[in-house]
């Protein structure tokens, strides 16, 4: 699936891979392939995301998170 | 005519300010191809914020949020967003025509306060005798041009955020240079609080949604959020507009300087022909004198 994680500033982020775990707010997340449209805010914590190149870890600092079709937007801050 | 030294020494000066204007309008030139990339960088930031808020909006009936409450209007805060420096036309001074036409003309009958943010709005309206940043406001923001990113913005939208939910202003506008092109700014009066309801967005996908842990949580984490790159964009606006302004007026200038030095260098060569003419006449004068 496609991910892309965006700060105001710049793309931290953007590209193919296959999990994405975020802080939710209540709770961490786990998002695999094929997963329901979602809109969820996170807390500050680890972004941590599986891309073909192995595992990638960025910190945010609260934000929010939409999945549809298969593709999940990251707002971070 | 001016003796040959006069000119000369104007010459000299006229070309050392073309070499000043014309390296910073380099400077800005490079600038500038920065400042626009911090505005692209931004975009799909704000664009996807905007859908995901109006996708929310449109399924959530009670938009009546803290940040959008309609009051009575009594106070009114302007934000003048100007440079910190000056040598760029009619950049600052055009947020300041823009100040003095809100006050007296659209907020004639409210009490209205200003906030500055760069150097250049605090000196001017101070110098037109208009009050700026009283009470709690902060008077310190042209640092914010040091460093133009978000960590230094998201403060000053928190500020204000503040001081609107208690009731100090009831209406915040922001008084910007919107970035057209490299030679043209737009002054731009934008209301920042309360805040306008999004437009919906056209997308069925919405209903689909599922919302963690809920619309309402969402929505009032969401709004703070995009007032804070609301206020960003400007800031950004302003920025790449200061410096495409600058690059146009020292642009200007060293046509000018340059048109200048030619006239100079005419007028040198004439007076410089004028006195090899007089001293050749003398000579044969002199001359025609000895042989008699």
């Amino acid at each position: 699936m496609r991910i892309e994680i965006l700060t105001p500033d710049q793309e931290l982020y953007s590209g193919e891979g296959s999990a994405v775990y975020a802080p939710g707010k209540d709770g961490s997340l786990g998002i695999l392939e094929n997963h329901a449209a979602l809109i969820t805010s996170l807390r500050k914590g680890k972004v941590e995301i599986e891309t073909p190149n192995g595992r990638e870890t960025f910190d945010v600092d609260g934000g929010v998170l939409e999945v549809l079709n298969n593709k999940v937007i990251i707002l971070a801050e | 005519m001016a003796n040959l030294k006069e000119i000369r020494t104007r010459i000299t000066s006229v070309n050392s300010t073309m070499q000043i204007t014309s390296a910073m309008k380099m400077v800005s030139a490079s600038k500038l191809k920065r400042a626009q990339d911090a505005i692209t960088d931004m975009r799909p930031y704000a664009e996807k914020l905007q859908e995901i808020l109006g996708n929310l909006c449109e399924s959530l009936e009670t938009s009546e949020g803290m940040y959008s409450a309609q009051r009575d209007v009594d106070n009114v805060l302007l934000v003048a967003i100007t440079s910190n420096r000056g040598l760029c036309g009619g950049f600052n001074g055009n947020i300041i025509k823009e100040c003095q036409r809100l006050i007296k003309e659209e907020y004639a009958d409210n009490n209205v306060h200003i906030l500055t943010i760069g150097k250049k709005a605090k000196d001017l309206l101070k110098s037109r005798s208009i009050e700026t940043n009283q009470g709690d406001l902060p008077s310190d923001l042209e640092k914010v041009w040091e460093s133009v990113n978000f960590e230094t913005v998201a403060p000053i939208a928190q500020t204000l955020m503040d001081a609107f939910v208690a009731k100090s202003y009831d209406k915040v506008i922001l008084v910007y240079n919107k970035f057209k092109n490299a030679a043209v700014q737009e002054v731009t009066p934008e209301q920042l609080l309360p805040v306008l309801p999004p437009e919906a967005t056209e997308n069925n996908a919405a209903s689909d949604y599922i919302f963690e842990p809920n619309k309402e949580e969402i929505v009032a984490d969401l709004i703070p959020k995009s007032l804070k790159v609301q206020l960003y964009k400007s800031i950004l606006d302003s920025h790449a507009s200061e410096h495409g302004a600058r690059m146009t007026a020292m642009h200007k200038a060293t046509d000018n300087a340059g048109e200048l030095k030619k006239d100079l260098t005419l007028h040198y060569n004439k007076a410089r022909q004028a006195a090899i003419t007089g001293e050749i006449l003398e000579i044969v004068g002199g001359a025609e004198a000895l042989k008699n």
